[in-house]
């Protein structure tokens, strides 16, 4: 038998912060690592790193992405990995200045969505060396690769060509 | 046509002034009593509630999973069936429809719709990191996920295909802060002008603050109900006429560059050289209208809708929205705002409640906020609940609700109708 009519809950020196007593508001934390899978989509982010920019083509209709996805929305086909061109153009485009908590330390930042000749979607991606006043949509525009690679989207971005 | 079922209501509805933070209430709370002056308003009380809906676009702003159930037992509806609806900014539309179908489908004949949101439990930056959630997080979100940035984008896009004009976007944002002023639960009214739109700080070109909606606290609520038991529990319910909803591609990268989807009042020959939707326009709004158009038998919307409320997250959105619900065609929403056809006293009053823009935005709430006010708007009871006859829309008879989500991801349409 354990009964302790004396037991205590251990008292530690960690503490909450409070913001206001009424009503009461406390400082709530949360964090957290993932393990996450990249799965069919993975050679996409594998190819950044030789300096390639893979599309997926579908192998029944022809549609071309210029984004990575392993069916086809148009007939439901599974779609094969094919190189992008590293020039585009500008198909529209935004100059950032704020943006979520993530990243508004890079404020401001310009994104941009590229059109590719011969390729029948669009790819979002950041463009560096230009400022607002200087995106006009038709503009020519080269991919670039990051040389340490994060194995994220932003691996490749482009410049003003 | 698909089988349209059991005619369904609206008997009733109540709202929560939205605030940026009111900690002093919680969303149990707030959703109570947007629903105790719902069932106040008109002959309901608890036992006459069949089941309901719980409406609430993210887990992350309460970090509490589940929320729908809490709400459910704070207002005493527990063991009653329930269940979340949840589509991104589109929730409260998408949940609205549920309840409709609850109905429709002959399983409920009184159905709460409730909806909330709390955004003031972080930041706004890192709200805003919690929305651009709800873009692909392996492709969008990782390259500077912000829904101001995208929709940014796709202004910058309408602007090059259709010479829309930043001060066309400043007037959208006139029109719904000056509509709120005469509205008690809107968040944000203001007197404003372009220079003050303009001048205002700069969120993503051509996008500054006042182009774009605020975070918000709020709750919503709509009680539906089948034909008996509406005319038992109200003597001026307003009629659901139809509903329509489309979906598009969550990547902004991946819409088509195809042919318009005509409404009846369009032909093909009006859109030879557009490319559609591409980034500049929102083919799931088209398709929902469409819908809800065959539903409702609508073959003008501008001619046959009194009054509208749309999700103007944005300015350029609301803009967008003119054209994708065939008000107008594809092109003309800028000259559509500098015409006045919108205004509350134009041809078809948009947002006469203040909209997203200036009433706030707390997701979850904001599309039941929206079938309220149009609620009021057919009953022709806007004096009694908002203290002030301004924004009643004379003759209004039948309005139009429409909630967005994504990128235009998730839209739904619902046409109602006056039926005293
Ligand atoms: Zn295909």
């Amino acid at each position: 038998m354990t009964i302790n009519r004396d037991a205590k809950m251990p008292e530690t020196q960690s503490g909450t912060e409070v913001y206001s007593f009424d009503p009461l508001v406390v400082k709530s934390h949360y964090e957290i690592d993932y393990i996450h899978s990249y799965g069919q989509d993975s050679e996409f982010f594998r190819a950044l790193g030789k300096k390639k920019l893979m599309g997926s083509k579908c192998k029944k209709c022809g549609y071309t992405y210029a984004t990575p996805r392993g069916h086809c929305m148009m007939c439901g086909s599974e779609t094969e990995w094919y190189q992008l061109p590293n020039e585009g153009r500008i198909h529209t485009f935004t100059t950032c200045y704020f943006g979520s908590e993530e990243f508004l330390s890079e404020t401001p930042f310009n994104l941009i969505m590229v059109e590719f000749d011969g390729v029948d979607s669009l790819f979002m991606s950041r463009l560096v060396g230009a400022d607002q006043e200087d995106m006009k949509i038709g503009m020519k525009v080269k991919a670039k690769f990051r040389r340490n690679q994060k194995f994220s989207p932003t691996d490749v971005y482009f410049v003003p060509l | 046509m698909k089988h349209k079922g059991h005619n369904v209501y609206m008997v009733s509805g109540g709202v929560t002034k939205f605030a940026k933070s009111t900690p002093e209430m919680d969303f149990r709370l707030r959703v109570k009593k947007a629903f105790d002056y719902a069932l106040n308003d008109a002959n309901i009380s608890l036992s006459d509630i069949d089941g309901s809906v719980a409406s609430y676009f993210s887990d992350h702003f309460q970090r509490q999973l589940m929320s729908g159930i809490m709400v459910q037992d704070y207002l005493g509806l527990t063991p009653k069936p329930s269940k979340r609806v949840e589509g991104g900014g589109a929730t409260g539309g998408l949940a609205f429809q549920t309840g409709v179908q609850e109905i429709a489908s002959g399983r409920m004949d009184v159905c709460a719709v409730y909806g909330f949101e709390t955004m003031s439990h972080v930041n706004t930056w890192k709200g805003n990191e919690f929305i651009a959630l709800a873009s692909d997080t392996n492709f969008d979100y990782p390259v500077g996920g912000f829904y101001t940035g995208y929709y940014a984008m796709m202004a910058v896009r309408h602007m090059h295909e259709f010479g829309t004009t930043v001060e066309q976007l400043a007037k959208v944002s006139i029109k719904n802060h000056g509509n709120a002023i005469h509205n008690p639960y809107a968040q944000s009214p203001a007197k404003l002008t372009i220079d003050d739109v303009r001048n205002s700080p700069m969120v993503a070109y051509p996008l500054t603050r006042l182009d774009v909606c605020t975070m918000s606290d709020g709750a919503a609520v709509a009680i539906l109900a089948s034909e008996e038991k509406a005319f038992e529990m109200s003597d001026n319910p307003v009629l659901i006429k139809s509903i329509g909803t489309g979906t598009d591609t969550m990547r902004l990268s991946d819409r088509p560059l195809g042919k318009v989807t005509l409404l009846p009042n369009e032909k093909e020959s009006d859109y030879r050289n557009l490319k559609y939707p591409g980034v500049h326009s929102f083919r799931a709004g088209r398709t929902a209208a469409k819908e809800a158009y065959e539903g409702a038998g609508i073959t003008d919307p501008l001619e046959e809708l009194d009054v509208i409320e749309l999700h103007d997250a944005y300015t350029s959105s609301e803009i967008q929205t003119y054209e994708d619900l065939g008000l107008c065609k594809y092109g003309e929403g800028g000259p559509f705002i500098d015409e006045g056809k919108s205004e509350l006293n134009g041809k078809v009053a948009v947002n006469p409640s203040g909209g997203l823009l200036a009433s706030g935005h707390p997701v979850g709430a904001s599309g039941i906020m929206q079938g309220v006010f149009m609620f009021w708007q057919l009953q022709h009871t806007i004096k009694k609940h908002f203290k002030d006859d301004t924004l009643q829309v004379k003759n209004a008879k039948r309005g139009l609700i429409h909630s967005h989500a994504g990128t235009g991801t998730y839209v739904t349409a619902t046409i109602m109708e006056a039926v005293k």
